[in-house]
């Protein structure tokens, strides 16, 4: 299964070789990883989507504790949180099928952001679902190109 | 007053308490060698990286205060890895400070440039790339911080030669405080207390020390808790001597080379309590067979052990001094019941001859209690720690984690200069001598009177039981064809030499060699056919032992 987890750690030079190399070396697997300062800005703030059962999440979480660097870790899957990717599309169209992809990625909330004579590039943002939904309507016209940010994600405030 | 950071690292150093530094100079730690010149600090010149980084760690393990050694970048400090790691496999407290190219230069390949932090990352608890020489003083602190408290380790300071050379005042470090560090101490409350209750149910409990024990320095809480609760106790091979071996409620090492009786107890017992240990395959043999039917508690100071490789029913993370302070205090008030059980098991016999336990056997007769140990890697090292009864805590360094050949004699070049009123014996074979015989020389010069018991079957005996047992005795690549002349060799370095030729000879030579004084070398033939026995084949539980004759 998926694990979010939610990583601060000194904003030092090395930290993220500290933290990719315990994965490979201990064969974790990571789907996504994203770094960026926080508020604070000694902090930075690793959001690290890792695959495995609970045993490997388990010793992930306690191995990256053990980083020196690390100054919490916290598994979010199971929280309420708000996860967002951000998603860049080129997709083949040609002038017939500029209107309707423009029409179909408004039900998305998604924008056109650069047009080519026989592309578009759209961007997105969602939860995962979201942007695999895009993705699998974008798919009949003929996708050139995709990059996908990792996911971010944050804890809901207490309602 | 302004002076260099090396004059800064070696006042920082000094501040530390440091009085011993195994080195090698180098083109990249000139400041800091000549800063070293006009310090108290004692510096040792080694003959390799290697041993500079061994010697750190036998000098710790034999004081249990941090090894510090230094090296060149590049080569220097390549050469240094396999000693890191062989530290940082068994807990050992090193500060190991490595040269670097200057700043400007880091990443253009220069002379000598190799990216240790990097390197030394999965081997080290924390790595410094010193980027301001503001901050040495600083990171000097830490470093000797992080590698002592919690779970020991070595750390490793990269020093750029222009952060050498860069003129400061000298500030000492007056607090240590890193925010994302805070070592857990105390044990949880409420697991202690299952710990306790169960303790109390357990018919047969069987305590486990591990190297814990003695880092923790909890070894008269582990004889406490013996007392009150008659529960046996087996070790792990880092873990011996912190329980004595010549106690009735020592049943001797568990694991995949263990003591039978250890093993059987373990695999019988319905209370299995693991102090300080991080139930290695070479421990615990298959993790699923492992102590069937017991109730299984872990103490650690290290969280990441817990249920790393064997579930645990209790797990306590915390210091062991404190947990175990805790655990007496409550079992006192109670009254525990008498136990004293048994377990059928096999006794090795030892034949008298030129063989391994029958010398060790000898040895143990004839030496003072408080006799240093230090054995490389291979059956001399098995056969050492299932025969010789180690009574003491720090009476025996070898390298368990990595498995080092090439550790023992710089380990007791450490071990010698750390506790010079005590005798250190060094336990090799033939394979081994030769990997950590560049130190002889640094041994010679010191005039140290280490004694280096050679064990010589001409053969790697260790790869060659290995082949014996999973490769059908086809053996490969572990004869060596030349017979070599260990006594000229001794004589080359000025050591007393003795070749044994036979068993009668045995305990007139130790004696001698004992009550010397000098560096002394002892040559002593083995059988190549021997085998270390019992053991348990790989994917085996403890239970299934084997026992080959002789």
């Amino acid at each position: 299964m998926k694990h979010t987890l939610a990583v601060l750690v000194e904003n030092h030079p090395g930290v993220l070789s500290r933290v990719s190399g315990l994965f490979a070396r201990r064969g974790y697997n990571i789907t996504s990883l994203v770094v960026s300062e926080t508020e604070d800005s000694s902090i930075s703030r690793m959001t690290i989507v890792v695959d495995g059962d609970e045993r490997i999440i388990e010793q992930v979480t306690k191995q990256l504790n053990k980083l020196i660097d690390v100054i919490k870790v916290n598994d979010v899957t199971n929280e309420d949180t708000v996860n967002r990717q951000l998603l860049l599309v080129r997709v083949n169209a040609d002038n017939s099928a500029k209107g309707e992809i423009a029409q179909l990625m408004d039900i998305f909330r998604a924008r056109i952001v650069d047009i080519g004579r026989k592309s578009l590039i759209v961007e997105a943002t969602g939860d995962e679902e979201k942007i695999q939904a895009i993705i699998r309507s974008l798919q009949p016209f003929g996708i050139q190109e995709i990059v996908k940010a990792g996911i971010i994600s944050m804890v809901r405030g207490p309602k | 007053m302004h002076i260099n950071g090396a004059q800064i690292l070696v006042k920082a150093l000094e501040d530390q308490g440091v009085e011993i530094i195994f080195g090698y100079p180098g083109g990249a730690v000139l400041e800091i060698f000549d800063a070293l010149r006009e310090s108290s600090i004692c510096q040792i010149l080694v003959r390799h990286e290697q041993g500079g980084a061994h010697a750190a760690s036998g000098y710790a393990r034999a004081l249990g205060k941090t090894g510090v050694c230094v090296a060149t970048s590049g080569p220097g400090a390549t050469n240094l890895v396999t000693g890191i790691a062989t530290a940082y496999m068994d807990s050992v407290p090193l500060v190991v400070i490595t040269g670097q190219v200057p700043k400007a230069m880091v990443g253009t390949d220069a002379f000598q440039e190799v990216d240790i932090t990097g390197i030394a990352s999965p081997i080290t608890k924390y790595s410094y790339l010193v980027q301001d020489v503001k901050d040495l003083s600083r990171i000097v602190a830490e470093a000797f911080y992080i590698a002592e408290s919690g779970r020991p380790g070595p750390v490793l300071i990269d020093i750029p030669r222009d952060v050498s050379l860069a003129m400061e005042y000298y500030k000492p470090c007056e607090k240590v405080d890193i925010r994302s560090y805070k070592p857990n101490l105390k044990g949880h409350p409420t697991m202690i207390k299952n710990a306790i209750r169960l303790l109390s149910e357990a018919d047969s409990p069987v305590i486990c020390t591990g190297g814990g024990v003695i880092n923790a320095g909890a070894s008269l809480e582990v004889k406490k808790l013996v007392e009150i609760t008659g529960a046996k106790v087996v070790s792990t091979l880092m873990g011996l001597g912190s329980f004595p071996g010549n106690d009735p409620a020592f049943l001797g090492m568990l694991g995949t080379y263990g003591n039978h009786a250890a093993n059987m107890a373990v695999q019988n017992c319905d209370y299995f309590l693991a102090l300080g240990m991080r139930f290695d395959d070479r421990v615990v043999g298959n993790p699923e067979k492992f102590a069937p039917k017991a109730k299984i508690i872990h103490i650690d100071i290290d969280p990441a052990e817990i249920c790393k490789n064997v579930s645990v029913d209790v797990p306590i993370v915390g210091d062991l001094k404190n947990i175990l302070k805790e655990m007496i205090q409550h079992l006192s008030e109670g009254t525990s019941k008498p136990r004293s059980i048994n377990y059928p098991h096999h006794n090795v016999k030892i034949e008298e001859g030129l063989n391994v336990p029958w010398v060790l056997r000898s040895l143990k007769r004839l030496a003072p209690q408080d006799l240093i140990i230090t054995t490389d890697v291979g059956q001399h090292q098995m056969w050492t720690v299932q025969h010789y009864p180690f009574n003491r805590p720090r009476t025996l360094i070898s390298s368990g984690g990595l498995g080092t050949m090439g550790y023992g004699i710089p380990a007791a070049l450490g071990a010698q200069l750390a506790q010079p009123d005590k005798t250190v014996v060094v336990i090799t074979g033939d394979g081994s001598f030769q990997m950590g015989m560049p130190e002889l020389g640094t041994i010679a010069e010191l005039d140290l009177p280490i004694k280096i018991i050679i064990f010589n079957n001409q053969v790697l005996g260790m790869v060659r039981q290995l082949q014996h047992h999973y490769c059908g005795k086809r053996y490969a690549g572990v004869n060596f064809k030349k017979t070599l002349d260990f006594m000229y060799l001794a004589k080359a370095y000025g050591a007393e030499g003795f070749r044994i030729e036979n068993a009668q000879e045995v305990p007139e030579v130790l004696k001698e060699a004992l009550g010397n004084n000098k560096f002394t070398i002892i040559e002593c033939p083995i059988n190549p056919e021997d085998l270390v026995s019992p053991i348990v084949l790989a994917g085996d539980g403890l239970e299934k032992m084997f026992i080959f004759p002789g």
